[in-house]
């Protein structure tokens, strides 16, 4: 007998293997679904499949008779629109304060201390100090996410700006480089595959601080929809968005890594993952 | 011409003294070897020479002039390892000194400056045999030939100084012995002093033509960091009497290879050969 840890499975097994879970969830809420109906047809807990199909129906391929939009669409439309843009200036902040704070030893002594403190400011504690200085509008959630994400991100890329070999940087000031061209050329290329990594491991976080904004504050998104019709207990349609939710986000992650893989070839050519 | 004077140099880390009362004068064209037992101070020498560290006594002179307390072009360096840049081809490494002196800025040259850079980059890959291997990335090569690019880099700046620490450290013999012909013929072209450390004494009487020993000449049992390492022997070999030294020609057979080097050593070890251990895997297996 191998021992298990030497035993890997081929490539069709393993695409199985990956789809049995999946497969499995769906086989039991069917099951389940299907038993709860049987004793009470009115039940809302636990829809049927059919039921998914029609609430998707409705909000996605009908045209809301009151506003003229689809619903399901313009939900996803502004949720991204926020995600992206509060991950774009997280990103653009982590790089700006990241690399020359870790670079530059001034900085550091100035800034390490209080980035490394304001990064344990609980983000949601501050939500209705966001709300009070930036309104209900759009600015609120994005600098919810940004706050949330931004000190993550710049702390993680501080850590990879530090941990480039000493030895590179004495080399590159023998090739005559300036602070700013070793910022440039050595740093910045070198820390962007960690920059996407960080980015994929901080999607959860977004998506909570995206949802928490649009639930307590908004008039549209898909966090906001969950929350609004979590009233009627419409499981047909709050089912149906988590799913598409965890899709996007796991879509997000995909395009990181790919990226990630286009913009740093070098950091991929001796890693299998 | 490059002199490089070492007057009275010490080096203290807190309470802990490194060097002390270090002098040596290297004239043009030197080929300086660094020896010393580990924890000597050889790599804190190097370090003074680039600059990386600030001596907390006496001054190095390149020409007279005190060196600048920055690493500078004028002092080329080659470390044992980390030496090159991992996001950068083989041939964007060697192109990276210059570019950035003409471009402040931006760090790339355009047009037809940069393809006369490439061309002058390619004929010193040519000269450390890379040059089939212009497109790929440091991770792609082995170590000798990471530090062979090493070099081409340091040399395309045309350093007063090449500043060598343990750069065939990690090397396997007949790696090693390429790479000393390769350094020779390097040394001879570009007519410039090296210094390079190494603990491997072989290598510094093969490649010297002067060598520093770095090590304590008094300690203090009670208190060893008390004292530092000075240079306790400093002796010069004339290039022209050393046979090793030759630049070695074309089609010349010398034990070059790992099969070579092995042969010689079974041969020296004729004495004690046991047979072919596979042939008798029963009786290796009881003894
Ligand atoms: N940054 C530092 N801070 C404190 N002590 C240091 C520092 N760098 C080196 N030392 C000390 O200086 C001494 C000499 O170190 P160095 O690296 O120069 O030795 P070396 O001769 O190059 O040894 P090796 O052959 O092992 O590379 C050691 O005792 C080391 O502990
Ligand atoms: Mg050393």
């Amino acid at each position: 007998m191998k021992r298990a840890i030497n035993y890997s499975p081929s490539r069709p097994s393993a695409i199985l293997l990956a789809l049995l879970p999946f497969g499995l969830c769906l086989v039991i809420y069917a099951i389940g679904s299907d038993i709860r109906l049987t004793e009470n047809p009115q039940d809302k807990l636990m829809p049927s499949f059919g039921s998914f199909a029609d609430a998707i129906h409705a909000l996605a391929f009908t045209e809301n008779r009151r506003t003229g939009e689809y619903v399901f669409w313009t939900d996803t439309l502004i949720s991204l629109q926020r995600i992206f843009i509060g991950l774009s200036i997280s990103a653009v902040i982590g790089l700006v304060i990241g690399i020359p704070v870790a670079f530059l030893p001034t900085f550091r002594a100035l800034f390490g201390p209080f980035i490394a403190a304001f990064a344990l400011i609980p983000p949601l504690a501050v939500l209705p100090i966001l709300f009070i200085i930036f309104g209900l509008g759009e600015t609120s959630k994005i600098v919810l996410i940004v706050f949330g994400i931004a000190p993550f991100l710049t702390r993680d890329i501080m850590l990879e700006v530090i941990a480039i070999p000493r030895e590179q940087l004495i080399k590159a000031q023998t090739l005559g480089a300036s602070t700013w061209q070793m910022i440039v050329h050595v740093v910045f290329p070198q820390v962007i595959p960690r920059l996407f990594d960080s980015l994929r491991l901080s999607l959860g976080a977004t998506w909570l601080f995206l949802i928490a904004a649009e639930a307590i504050a908004s008039e549209g998104g898909l966090g906001y929809r969950i929350f609004l019709v979590r009233r009627f207990l419409s499981m047909d349609v709050i089912l149906p968005y988590v799913a598409w939710i965890t899709l996007l986000a796991f879509l997000m992650d995909y395009a990181f890594s790919k990226a990630a893989r286009t913009t740093s070839r070098w950091y991929y050519l001796d890693r299998a993952a | 011409m490059t002199e490089i004077a070492i007057e009275g140099l010490g080096k203290n880390y807190g309470d802990c003294v490194v060097l002390e009362n270090v002098n040596a004068t290297l004239p043009d064209h030197e080929f300086a070897v660094i020896l010393g037992p580990s924890g000597a101070g050889k790599t804190t020498l190097l370090r003074l020479l680039l600059s990386q560290e600030i001596p907390t006594r006496g001054q190095i002179l390149i020409d007279g002039v005190p060196i600048d307390p920055e690493p500078q072009p004028d002092r080329g360096v080659v470390f044992q390892r980390y030496s090159v840049f991992p996001h950068r081809t083989v041939l964007d490494n060697v192109m990276m000194g210059p570019q950035l002196a003409a471009a402040p800025f931006t760090g790339r040259l355009w047009g037809a400056r940069r393809r006369a850079l490439a061309d002058k980059a390619k004929t010193l890959l040519a000269e450390v045999g890379l040059i089939d291997h212009v497109k790929k990335y440091p991770t792609q090569l082995s170590g000798g030939m990471q530090q062979r690019l090493a070099i081409a880099q340091a040399l395309i700046m045309e350093p007063k100084v090449l500043l060598l620490d343990e750069p065939f450290g990690a090397l396997d013999q007949s790696t090693k012995k390429a790479m000393h012909r390769l350094i020779l013929d390097l040394w001879q072209r570009n007519e410039m002093p090296i210094v390079m450390v190494t603990h491997d004494i072989g290598e510094a009487f093969t490649l010297g033509t002067r060598i520093l020993m770095v090590d304590k000449a008094r300690r203090d049992p009670q208190a060893p960091q008390a004292y530092g390492s000075t240079i306790t022997q400093d002796i010069r070999l004339d290039p022209s009497k050393k046979p090793q030294l030759r630049v070695v020609e074309e089609g010349e057979d010398e034990a070059s290879t790992m099969q070579a080097i092995f042969n010689q050593y079974r041969e020296r070890a004729s004495d004690c050969l046991v047979d072919r251990a596979s042939d008798k895997p029963e009786e290796r297996a009881s003894a």
